[in-house]
């Protein structure tokens, strides 16, 4: 993952939480001539819980692996503040499925990313006992994946990637796969996680309800070519609560967000034939 | 799926129905094979005494029981010859077969380049091979050993290689976001990962080493200096002794049956807890 060390830009208002990333004129172009992002502008701030929100091709996805240093932009930057480049050690990431290792029990799969930096499993153990005791799996150590319901699985996948500590926490549609009852309960625990351990959240859906109830910003994306269209900031205070999810504001925000991503997915209609 | 008490729990007929199906499929997967077994013994008993067949064309099961129990000697340390043979070329087959396949998975172009290579051992009739092998290797015990490897090893190789090329893309994602090496990625996660596809090629190697072994003292006892069981009953042929015969292809086909069992299970110990082929139906 190696990115260029832009000069450093004008210091932000004093107010704004320092730059952690900035995605500068970002595209991607695959190899079958699909432009999946085009000229992204993106600024991601220490502390962020930031929602990408859009229709599926918009690239939003695509923009994640490109953070993650999964894949590599065509064209553009990715400035990481805070050092140059960061190590992936300082990244967690949250796929759609748990991904998880079948035939290894949930501390093994909880140990895995301190196994691979030569942790061995004793002076691991901290770690991720305290870990799973964050996500409200004490007792579930020893079970192996198919013995646990979706929800937990999905729990056994965060503690996973939050087990090194990481700076940033990228999440792909982590929840789309769960009933409701079970992904609003995981997003409470997720939302407790992020204030109390502040550490920065790029969290992928197509749910906009999700995403206000999450997200500080909300960035919504348009599709072909993938794009940023719109920025939301959701200013309800933390935390947010089950009371929260019922309030007329979250009931206006949600409506506001709606409205953008309609109109997103609209100027997808009218640029299908612009060239891009 | 525990038996159901029905006097506790209030089974409405369907449910009833369904619990006595499932009681007598329980009962039936041992029973029904073990009858129809004996049934044939018996007719063919029952051939050999109504046609008066003499002994040496069809013995009598009765008779080759009997052999059995009075050249036990003779036939099992034949067996424990043909025995050693099988379980190197097997162990062999498992290193080789591995072995070769973790090379191929280092590298798309290392499978391209050797993988016909492969096929064509595999299907040229280790039969048509021997005559060669008999020139090129002097030692007994290596020819044999040598030719229920050719035959064994190829789907050890085939199924381990497919097993390690299909890992979950994502989870590969997830090795490579932490920094994996590459020894790491196929220790913790290819691995693993070909277990059940390796333990597969394994169930189908146990059988093939064991007639690779046999059909490999067939062709070495024809020219000579062997004593397993393949011997033997060429032995036997030649002197008319079916009963023989008969005693040392039973001993043959029950160590086949025996291997495959004991491969089963293992591969069932190992996979019980988290793959899905050796997880009980549920409902």
């Amino acid at each position: 993952m190696m990115q260029e060390n832009v000069a450093q830009a004008p210091a932000s208002a004093s107010d704004v939480a320092p730059t952690l990333l900035a995605l500068r004129g970002v595209g991607k172009v695959f190899s079958n001539g699909v432009t999946a992002l085009s000229d992204v502008d993106l600024t991601i701030r220490e502390g962020d819980f930031l929602s990408l929100l859009g229709p599926s091709g918009c690239g939003k996805s695509t923009a994640l692996r490109l953070i993650a240093g999964l894949s590599t932009p065509t064209s553009g930057v990715l400035d990481w503040r805070g050092g140059g480049s960061l190590d992936r050690s300082n990244i967690g990431f949250v796929f759609q499925e748990p991904t998880l290792l079948p035939w290894a029990s949930v501390f093994d799969n909880v140990w895995l990313p301190l196994r691979l930096k030569g942790v061995s499993r004793a002076k691991a153990a901290p770690a991720v006992t305290q870990m799973l005791a964050r996500v409200h799996l004490t007792g579930f150590e020893d079970a192996v994946p198919r013995e646990l319901s979706g929800g937990m699985k999905m729990r056994v996948s965060i503690a996973r990637a939050m087990v090194t500590k990481p700076r940033v926490l990228l999440m792909d549609e982590p929840f789309a796969a769960l009933d409701e009852i079970t992904r609003f309960k995981l997003n409470n625990d997720l939302l407790e996680l992020w204030q109390d351990e502040r550490f920065t959240v790029v969290f992928v859906t197509h749910s906009v309800f999700e995403s206000v109830f999450l997200s500080n910003r909300v960035v919504v994306m348009a599709a072909r070519p993938g794009r940023v269209f719109d920025e939301l900031a959701i200013e309800a205070a933390y935390p947010r609560d089950e009371a929260f999810r019922t309030s007329p504001d979250y009931a206006a925000l949600c409506r506001q967000a709606s409205d953008v991503l309609v109109k997103a997915i609209n100027s997808t209609a009218g640029a299908h034939h612009d060239g891009h | 799926m525990t038996a159901i008490d029905e006097g506790v729990l209030k089974l409405d007929p369907e449910e009833a129905r369904r619990v006595r199906q499932e009681r007598l499929e329980r009962i039936g997967r041992w029973v029904l094979p073990l009858a129809i077994m004996i049934l044939a013994i018996w007719l063919w008993d029952r051939i050999c005494v109504w046609n008066e067949i003499p002994q040496y064309i069809l013995p009598r099961p009765g008779v080759v029981l009997w052999t059995l129990y009075n050249d036990a000697g003779l036939l099992f340390s034949a067996l424990l010859v043909t025995l050693r043979i099988t379980f190197l070329s097997l162990a062999l087959a498992v290193i080789g077969g591995v072995g070769l396949a973790v090379l191929f998975a280092q590298s798309k172009w290392v499978e391209m380049s050797f993988f016909p290579f492969a096929i064509v051992l595999q299907v040229t009739p280790i039969v048509a091979i021997f005559p060669l092998i008999n020139i090129y290797v002097d030692n007994q015990t290596t020819k044999l050993l040598l030719c229920a490897w050719i035959v064994a090893f190829f789907p050890i190789l085939s199924n381990t290689t497919l097993g390690l090329n299909s890992v979950d893309r994502n989870l590969r994602d997830m090795f490579k976001l932490n920094g994996a090496t590459r020894w790491q990625q196929l220790r913790y996660l290819r691995l693993p990962a070909a277990m059940p596809y390796f333990l597969g090629g394994l169930k189908i190697a146990g059988g093939l080493s064991l007639i690779g072994a046999v059909v490999a003292e067939f062709v070495a006892g024809a020219t000579g200096q062997s004593s397993g069981l393949a011997s033997r009953i060429i032995e036997a042929g030649y002197r008319l002794n079916a009963p023989r015969l008969f005693a040392a292809l039973f001993l043959i086909s029950l160590t086949g049956i025996l291997i495959f069992l004991v491969l089963s299970l293992i591969s069932h110990l190992i996979l019980r807890r988290w793959h899905e082929s050796a997880l009980k139906q549920e409902r």
